[in-house]
């Protein structure tokens, strides 16, 4: 509290002197910490740097188009990454069919439908508890589930629903989150015009979030095409010398559905079977592989952060 | 895409069957209202079971783990699963004690979050509390490209550059080790354990910060007394979550620590953890129904009750900050 | 009240001349301030007087907050903004908003109670020996007194003082602001600024705060901004009106209510717009 006699200019100052002192101490742990901030960020950023690094400099001289046309072989030299990114492909148009129209949907019910009841709260704490399941027991879910009991085999539909159901909860969330950024106004304004909910769902809430759940499907896809446990834990085959049978023939029906059934590998996969190796030159495969699948995922990932950045340029609400 | 219709059925005249505009009698109107209401049901039928596909999912895991783990417990009693001390499910003399596994889980996950932990919490309240706003746009996807590079990747890493470092440093550490697979998992972890704690961070109001400025305090004062107590149940969701992805992670340690049952509590040492041995039978080629192949079940059933209890505790904990703010 | 006040008005003249006024503890010199490309305060003027109450009114958006806030530098924790001219603190004569002196200085001299009570998520005591632990006191006997002193300052003392370490959000909301200024106090401040500190309150609490007000002015310059005129004419000495980011009039507060020399301050006082 205040001194009895008004303090004189004198004593004033030494009060100050004493406070610029002790928060010039104080500071020094505001620096100390800025500093510790960047080093801890420097050192992520470094480990990404040292990953890709290694990896190119290891790998650089199997890039080639014959890694990319050949089959996996016994002799290091030859082999090569065909069967692994079709197969890759194959199985995430598979997961992509899968896990958005009903991640999608999910999303829709639970942001316009869901009334807030006791349904609707275990659905929602199940989603989170979902997004936090190790990938591994997807992978024991879809061997007694797919594998045995629909007798799905390990196929290349197995591996996609697999994998469509372990990105689900990333793409209901992601639609939620887009479409909760849109503001009641638009509803109100299309109800308003005698809209039914249905018609104000799809005429304006789907269509207005799309660049949210765009990203946010793309986010998952990016996720599924570097997932491995899973799809090891199916039984996927890491030595692969076929491609599934071609989805579209020359002749009639044109079109046809074994390439579903077939046998297959991924890209992880490929890069883990040749990492376990003891031989130098299948870890410079893998490495080449790794250099692949990390210009696969990351380019993903620049394509959502791209439309993350428009949508956010885009539109002002 | 639905065209819009439903004013014309209410309010105005429709075009009926000739194409000729009648005031449409007052039974075409609710026969109209009926159907549009029936079509609405439907729809929201279609969209609920969408969403329950997701309780199913978490069903199916529980009745398949359930399903498979219980004809293993027929043969294995439970109590010897739980205090066995060997793990040898394919010898003659067979064994299966989960601690020998769950020995591999709890060191790899220790030594991760020992990295995680700090250095996630570090970058949480730097970019919360220190980082101009330039620095956190670069910062932020950064940070998610590290949790997006997929796990084989950094087992590839921990195996071929980390080990070789390791053994630079430490002469005698073998070429797989829980101390490399952990250091690198807890790399991999960071980025969710800063997000989680960088979001919780930011939830406390400017007006709790303000109230700490206004007395004086610097930006690590008001960060470490004031900010991080504000969002103390969210900082430790953050932690729990890390801790289940760490128990959860797999390829990392199924490349590089090795993929032998082992019980120890030495993390220099080479061992299997639950999901590492998982990979390794999965691997193999074992008859559907056999024994081994009932084992992945039981230690999956384990995996999934400890990170269910991670998961359900921290989601508990996230739920308590939000209401706080 | 207004009306009340136009029909009670004495002449100018039987109002007692104010005492002599003080040397100023601060005085803010062609103050201007910008948010960005906003200037949001143009040229104030304006002299705080030592241990009186300056209250600063004005309809919403005039700037008084963004005035009050420029006395402890709280706009230097956001980018993009900007003062002109001078704040000077006496009797040091220092020009607080100069770039080379620290904003955490001028905070350890010049506390502040925000409009809605911020309490940590602390214990009573340990929210109100905040200030003094970020100034290095450990000192347990001297936090216990000094937290003391500070609680008594505030008039909470008997009511909290069995239940010091309870969580500071289990207290009701006129408890909270007490606290508060509790906390404000407890380092001896040189000024105390309050930004409309009862917005959040009921009259009961209002009240309470106001005699606080009252009676803190025996030790404390004070710094009050409110949005309730008749709680500027309850505990103000003077009061400035202010209104789009300018400083109208300032006066001591029975001159500005009872004779305003602006029309505009009338209009405002009486009603007739804001």
């Amino acid at each position: 509290m205040s001194t009895p006699t008004p303090p004189t200019l004198d004593t004033h100052q030494a009060k100050l002197a004493a406070i610029r002192k002790l928060i010039a101490s104080a500071k020094r742990w505001d620096l100390v910490f800025a500093g510790a901030g960047l080093l801890a960020l420097s050192f992520g950023l470094l480990v990404l740097v040292a990953l890709f690094a290694d990896m190119l400099i290891s790998g650089w001289m199997r890039i080639n188009l014959d890694f990319f046309v050949s089959f996996p072989s016994r002799r290091a030299e030859n082999a090569g990454i065909l069967s692994a990114w079709v197969g890759s492909l194959m199985v995430m148009f598979v997961t992509a069919l899968s896990a958005i129209p009903v991640g999608v949907a999910a999303g829709v019910y639970l942001e316009e439908y869901a009334a807030k009841n006791w349904i609707t709260d275990i659905i929602e704490i199940n989603i989170t508890n979902l997004a936090g399941v190790p990938s591994i027991v997807y992978g024991l879910l879809a061997l007694g589930l797919f594998v045995y009991q629909f007798g799905f085999g390990q196929s290349v539909l197995s591996a996609g629903l697999t994998l469509g159901l372990l990105i689900l909860p990333i793409v209901i969330v992601a639609t939620r989150e887009a479409i909760r950024s849109i503001p009641q106004v638009i509803r109100e304004g299309s109800y308003a015009l005698g809209a039914t909910k249905w018609q104000t769902t799809a005429d304006h809430i789907v269509p207005y979030s799309m660049p949210g759940i765009l990203t946010g499907c793309i986010i998952g896809l990016s996720r599924a095409i570097g997932e491995t446990a899973p799809i090891i834990t199916i039984g996927a085959l890491t030595f692969i010398a076929f491609l599934p049978a071609s989805p579209v023939s020359a002749s009639a029906p044109f079109i046809n559905f074994d390439w579903l059934m077939s046998g297959f590998t991924v890209m992880p996969i490929q890069m883990f079977n040749w990492t376990s190796r003891p031989e130098e030159a299948f870890q410079q495969n893998a490495a080449a592989a790794g250099v692949v699948l990390v210009v696969m995922t990351l380019s993903l990932n620049a394509i959502a952060i791209y439309i993350r950045y428009r949508l956010r340029k885009n539109i002002k609400w | 895409m639905e065209p819009p219709v439903s004013i014309t059925e209410t309010l105005m005249p429709v075009p009926d069957a000739a194409g000729v505009h009648t005031h449409a009698p007052a039974s075409d109107r609710l026969k109209a209202r009926f159907s549009r209401n029936l079509k609405e049901r439907a729809i929201e039928g279609v969209l609920f079971l969408a969403a329950f596909s997701s309780v199913a999912t978490t069903l199916g895991i529980v009745y398949i783990l359930l399903s498979e783990s219980w004809v293993f417990f027929q043969h294995v009693p439970l109590k010897d699963f739980l205090t066995d001390t060997q793990w040898t499910p394919l010898f003659d003399d067979a064994h299966f004690g989960i601690m020998v596994l769950l020995s591999g889980t709890l060191v790899s996950s220790l030594v991760a979050l020992l990295v995680a932990i700090p250095l996630g919490t570090i970058i949480a309240i730097y970019l919360s509390e220190f980082a101009p706003f330039a620095v956190r746009e670069i910062a932020k996807p950064v940070l998610e490209l590290l949790a997006g590079v997929p796990t084989v990747i950094y087992g590839y890493f921990a195996l071929l550059f980390v080990t070789p470092i390791l053994q630079w440093f430490f002469p005698d550490l073998g070429g797989f080790s829980l101390l490399a697979a952990g250091l690198v998992m807890g790399v991999m972890i960071i980025p969710y354990v800063s997000s989680v704690s960088e979001d919780a961070m930011r939830a406390v109001p400017m007006a709790i910060r303000e109230g700490s400025y206004a007395m004086g305090a610097t930006r690590f004062q008001t960060a470490v007394r004031v900010v991080m107590p504000s969002a103390f149940s969210g900082i430790a969701a953050a932690y729990i979550l890390g801790i289940s992805r760490a128990v959860g992670e797999t390829m990392v340690v199924a490349v590089a620590a090795g993929m032998q049952p082992n019980l120890t509590w030495n993390p220099a040492e080479p061992a299997a953890t639950i999901t590492a041995y998982i990979v390794q039978v999965a691997l193999g080629d074992l008859p559907h129904g056999s024994i081994g192949y009932q084992t992945i079940f039981a230690a999956g059933l384990s995996l999934f009750v400890i990170t269910l209890f991670f998961n359900i505790l921290g989601h508990w904990l996230r739920r308590r900050y939000r209401e706080v703010y | 009240m207004a009306a009340v006040l136009q029909e009670n008005a004495v002449p100018a003249s039987a109002v007692p001349a104010p005492a002599a006024p003080l040397a100023p503890k601060a005085e803010a010199k062609a103050f201007n301030f910008y948010y960005g490309a906003f200037h949001a305060l143009k040229n104030i003027n304006l002299p705080v007087y030592e241990k009186k109450v300056t209250a600063m009114i004005g309809p919403s958006g005039c700037g008084k907050s963004t005035f009050l806030r420029s006395f402890n530098r709280m706009h230097d924790l956001y980018p993009g903004n900007r003062y002109e001219g001078e704040i000077r603190m006496y009797p040091d004569n220092v020009n607080i908003l100069a770039p080379d002196v620290d904003p955490i200085e001028v905070r350890m001299r010049v506390s502040m109670v925000f409009q809605k009570p911020n309490p940590f998520p602390k214990s009573i005591y340990e929210n109100v020996a905040y200030g003094l632990r970020v100034r290095g006191v450990k000192d347990r006997q001297s936090l216990d007194e000094k937290v003391e002193a500070a609680l008594r300052g505030a008039a909470l003392w008997n009511e909290v003082k069995d239940r010091l370490n309870d969580l500071a959000f289990n207290l009701s909301g006129g408890q909270q602001q007490r606290m508060c200024i509790a906390r404000a106090l407890a380092t001896d401040p040189e000024i105390l600024l309050f930004d409309e500190p009862t917005s959040a309150l009921d009259p009961i609490a209002t009240g309470s705060i106001e005699e606080l007000v009252h009676e803190l002015k025996k030790q404390v310059t004070i710094l009050i901004v409110t949005h309730n005129m008749q709680q500027a004419a309850r505990v103000s000495d003077y009061t400035a009106y202010m209104y789009l980011g300018e400083l109208i009039e300032f006066d001591v507060t029975n001159n500005i209510f009872l004779k305003p020399a602006n029309k505009q301050t009338e209009d405002y006082i009486t009603g007739r717009f804001g």
